[in-house]
Parts: structure tokens; C-alpha cells; sequence
């Protein structure tokens, strides 16, 4: 770059010299009392920006203010115990879940059946959602159709899965199959298409096969894109879990959950809540840095 | 028929649009033509045309006596943005076109050692070889424009097809691209198209400007570019470029302004 910026500085120099005329001074701002135009950063400038320590103090905020009502209601005898405990119920709760009553198994059956009904949706969405985002005759025959199947709510194939699968594993998994392979598809197929055309074409003029397009090209291009919308059906995932444990389980998160409500164990349905959102956290967490990991090019962007 | 580019009687429409109508024309090879019109004049289908991404109605067009099939690595293509592979570095994006099946047995391929040592001379004929493991991302439109260049250059095309290359660049950065584009031909020997609004652009980089009118798009007139080459920025205010910038731009705006009436356009001159 800079070789070439010397070239174009040298040629303003040159019609600076002929012109030859200086620069007139600015004059003074009328009123020697007109305030500096500047300003400090508004709080609530529209899509303004925070120092991020004013970001973390709100955010802060923002999670210790429910657990403040919380304890607030509580102390002020708003709400009957047995409906909401106290926070440092919930964590003895929770302790005891995971001494006495097999809190790692039912963690590890409820990850187990979403791992597998996720990979499976994955491993068919996958291959069908590149096919269909590249080739119109593909779109043509599974999109109208999956369309409306996706209206179908998952959560009303429960009784037809456990007429089908019985109550074991099998019914769980295509419940959770059933919940995210659909959209997950046609999420891919948009991925896809969204690959620039340019890009596509580059390498057509470079000699690339279909197949070469395919693979060295839109399935590249479009990878971080394919990444987001895996980590959006993972969530989707764990909420068909807990449906599908609360209907028909005998173990699993979702079925602890259940099963507490039978015998009024408010404080074990309160720790199932957090124990969710805290897995679906560092899933998060794991995908973001798998992006980075996968995708350096995509650093500060 | 020529060793160069052979259109002949083009026609091409999108449903009732008429893009291009009857055009012909013959581009020698080494040469540099560039093709400038009102928008809708069917400038780029015409170029799309040539790198076989787009098909024509009637008419033929060939490459080296070859009819135009569909895409080649002999024409290669520039294109306006978006086209660089952004997982990929400098490097990676030049070397591309070596990477696939159909260029491995090339003569070119025979070493590995051959094929990068020519994406590095691409890049220090650019101006880049120091940012050769940087992504996209981290470049300019400017320097992006110069990678896209010399991977379209990587495979020894016999013609470079360029879509309007530096219309999303700043007016420094397009005059520094343009020299750069004399450069690179000088060396390569490359014949070109290259499709452009800016009239000084056409007639600063072209031996030969072909106007092209629109509605339905044909080709108006052909300026042949008497001024010595190589070509340095201060043939920009020679009395003779202006006279032709001032001729083709106004016979331009004659075309675009005929356009809207219906008239024909070719009466008034």
C-alpha cells in the first residue's frame, strides 16, 4: 500500500504548489463562551455504546434483582414456603439430590437422550439442508412438505411416539428428533442459500466441479452460519427433553422435576430449573469458543 | 474466426427485456477492450456471457475458435465484491484454482514448488506478498480487489473478464488500481474485457472502447484509443483524452436519454 500512497501524495503536493494558497485560519466561534462541541456518552444514546464497567455493574444488577424479589417475598411472608422456599433450601435441595437421590444419573440419561436425538437430527439435517440450499429440485420436493410438518407441535407426537416406541429410550429421542430435525433443515437449506453468489462463481470460473463447489466452497462458506443455527436447535433439544421426560420417564432431569411436584418439593423443582438453564449456559459458552476455535478468520466480527 | 474472443449476432432476453440484441464484435488477442454504456445496456449479461454463466438465445460467441460452453479456466473473472473466499488466507485464495481436479494435470501442476513460487511472483507483482497469510477480513477493498486479481491470474487464463472490478472503491484507491492493471497486463500478456460506468477509466486502461446503448442493449460505437502507451496519470489531462471523454460521454448520455423516449438513437449522431 504504501509505495503507492507516496505516488498519490507527490501529486497533491504538486497541485498544492500551483494553486499555492494557504489555508485560511478559522475564525474564532462568535462568543468566546460557546462550549466545546463535545459530549459525555449518553446512558441512553440510541445504539450507544457502554464502558465495560458500567456493562457489568447493569448486568449485575440485572441477575441479583430476581434473586433480591426472591428473598424479598419471602421475608415478608408474601408467598407460603411451600410454594416458594428459600434459596438456601433450594441449594441444600440440591446437595441432597446429588448425594442421596442419583442427581449424575439423572443428568447423565437426561444428556444422553438429547445427545442422541440432536446428533441423529444433525447427521440427516445436515447433508439434506446443503442439497436443498444448492439444488432446486431437492428444495422442490422437502421444503413444501417439511414446512408443514414443522406446524405439527412436537409435543403432540408424544402419545403417537409412545404408541410406536413404547416408553423406552426410543420414545424420548424422537420426540427430541422430531422437535429440532424440521426446522433445523430448513435453517440449514437458508444457510446455505445465503452463500454469496460471487463466491460461487469465482470458482465456476476457476474450473471447480459441482462437487468441488459443494464442498470447497459452500459448505466453508457457509460453516459458522450452519454453527449458529446448530446452537439454537441444541436449545430447542433440551426443552423437548424435559417434555419428553415429563410425559413418559422413569429417570432423567425432566422426570426429577416431575416426580417433586407429586410430592410437593417446591425446592427440588427450583433446583431442576437452575440446573437446565445453568447446562444450556455452558453449552453456549462451549459453542462460542468451538466458533472461535473453527472460525479464526471470524475474529472481531 | 480468431485466436481471440469471436461474438457473433448475440442475442439474449429476460422474459420481454431484450438485453442484448444482435451484437458482434471481435477482440484480438492480447488485446485491452473496455465496454462502457448506460446501466441496462446489457454490459455485464454480455461479460457473464464470455465466462459462460450466463447462456445467449441466438447467436454464437467463442474463445481460441472454441464455442463457449459454460465456464473455463482460460477466461477467468473479476468480480465487482463478495467473491474472495474469506476462510482462506491471501495465500489460500490465489492458490485456489490449483487446489482443484480439473487443473491438476496442467503443465503448470508438474511442481508443487512451481505453483507457489508463482503465487508469490502474483503477489509481489500486486503489491502484497508481506500480507500473504492475512485473511480477507483484514484487508482493504482495495487490497481485496488486488488478491482477487492474481488468483484470477494464477492459472494462466488467456483472457481476464472484469465486472466493474473497482466500482465500490474510493477515487485514490481506483486510480492506483488502474495503473496496477496496466502493469499486470504488460507482463502477463493477458487479453482483457473489462466492463465499466467510468468513462476515463475505459478510455484511460482500453486500446479500444465499445459504448453500448441500452433498451434493447447493442453495441452503439467503437472509439479506437489513439494515445501512446504505457499509459501515466498525466494522460489524464492531455487535450486528446479529454476530447475523447467528453465524445463518449456525451454520446452515453444521448443513448440512455433516447432510451427513455423510444427514439432511435442512432439517428441523432
Amino acid at each position: 500500500m504504501v509505495e503507492n500512497l507516496f505516488a498519490w501524495d507527490g501529486r497533491m503536493i504538486a497541485m498544492d504548489a500551483g494553486r499555492a494558497t494557504k489555508p485560511r485560519e478559522l475564525e474564532p466561534a462568535a462568543g468566546s463562551g460557546t462550549p466545546p462541541n463535545r459530549r459525555r456518552p449518553r446512558l441512553w444514546a440510541i445504539r450507544g455504546t457502554l464502558s465495560s464497567k458500567t456493562y457489568a455493574a447493569i448486568a449485575v444488577l440485572g441477575i441479583a434483582l430476581p434473586f433480591l424479589l426472591w428473598i424479598g417475598l419471602l421475608s415478608l411472608g408474601a408467598v407460603p414456603k411451600l410454594f416458594m422456599p428459600a434459596p438456601i433450601e433450594v441449594v441444600g435441595r440440591f446437595a441432597n439430590w446429588v448425594t442421596n437421590e442419583g442427581f449424575a444419573a439423572d443428568l447423565w440419561i437426561s444428556v444422553q437422550r438429547v445427545t442422541l436425538g440432536f446428533a441423529l437430527s444433525l447427521a440427516i439435517a445436515l447433508p439434506l439442508g446443503l442439497l436443498c440450499g444448492t439444488f432446486k429440485p431437492c428444495e422442490a420436493f422437502l421444503e413444501p412438505a417439511f414446512d408443514f410438518v414443522r406446524y405439527m407441535p412436537a409435543v403432540a407426537f408424544v402419545p403417537l411416539m409412545l404408541l410406536w416406541c413404547g416408553i423406552g429410550e426410543a420414545s424420548k429421542v424422537s420426540v427430541i428428533f422430531i422437535g429440532t430435525f424440521f426446522q433445523m433443515l430448513l435453517m440449514f437449506a437458508d444457510d446455505v442459500r445465503r452463500v454469496p453468489m460471487q463466491q460461487i462463481e469465482a470458482a465456476q470460473t476457476m474450473g471447480a466441479t459441482s462437487r468441488e463447489i459443494l464442498f470447497r466452497v459452500i459448505l466453508p462458506s457457509s460453516a459458522p452460519a450452519l454453527l449458529t443455527t446448530s446452537r439454537v436447535t441444541l436449545g430447542w433439544a433440551w426443552t423437548y427433553l424435559v417434555v419428553a421426560e415429563m410425559v413418559a420417564a422413569n429417570s432423567g432431569i425432566g422426570y426429577a422435576i416431575l416426580k417433586a411436584q407429586r410430592f410437593l418439593q417446591t425446592d427440588k423443582i427450583f433446583a431442576g430449573l437452575i440446573v437446565i438453564g445453568l447446562i444450556g449456559l455452558l453449552q453456549d459458552q462451549f459453542m462460542r469458543a468451538l466458533r472461535a476455535v473453527l472460525f479464526p478468520y471470524l475474529k472481531g466480527r | 474466426m480468431t485466436k481471440g474472443l469471436s461474438v457473433q449476432n448475440l442475442t439474449k432476453a429476460f422474459g420481454e427485456t431484450r438485453v442484448l440484441d444482435d451484437v458482434s464484435f471481435v477482440i484480438e488477442p492480447g488485446e485491452f477492450v473496455t465496454i462502457v454504456g448506460a446501466s441496462g445496456c446489457g454490459k455485464s449479461t454480455l461479460l457473464r456471457i464470455l465466462a459462460g454463466l450466463e447462456f445467449s438465445d441466438a447467436g454464437s460467441v467463442t474463445c481460441s475458435s472454441h464455442p463457449i460452453e459454460g465456464p473455463g479456466v482460460e477466461r477467468a473473472m473479476v468480480f465487482q465484491d463478495y467473491s474472495l473466499f474469506p476462510w482462506l488466507s491471501v495465500m489460500d485464495n490465489v492458490l485456489f484454482s490449483r487446489r482443484l481436479s480439473t487443473n491438476e494435470d496442467d503443465n503448470l501442476a508438474l511442481e508443487r514448488g512451481a505453483e507457489e513460487a508463482r503465487a508469490q511472483n502474483l503477489l509481489s507483482l500486486i503489491g502484497l506478498s508481506k500480507v500473504k497469510s492475512a485473511y480477507p477480513s483484514q484487508l482493504s477493498g482495495g487490497m481485496r480487489q488486488r488478491v482477487a486479481i492474481a488468483r484470477a491470474l494464477m492459472s494462466k487464463p488467456a483472457v481476464l473478464l472484469m465486472d466493474e472490478p473497482f466500482g465500490a472503491l474510493d477515487a485514490q484507491t481506483r486510480e492506483v488500481m488502474q495503473d496496477l492493471v496496466l502493469d499486470v497486463v504488460r507482463e502477463e500478456g493477458t487479453t482483457i474485457v473489462f466492463v465499466t460506468h467510468d468513462v476515463e477509466e475505459a478510455i484511460y486502461l482500453g486500446s479500444r472502447v465499445v459504448l453500448m446503448a441500452p433498451y434493447p442493449g447493442r453495441i452503439d460505437s467503437i472509439y479506437d484509443v489513439a494515445l501512446p502507451s504505457p499509459r501515466t496519470d498525466d494522460i489524464r489531462l492531455e487535450p486528446k483524452f479529454m476530447e475523447l471523454k467528453r465524445r463518449i460521454t456525451s454520446r452515453v448520455r444521448e443513448t440512455a436519454a433516447a432510451s427513455f423516449d423510444g427514439a432511435d438513437p442512432s439517428s441523432s449522431s
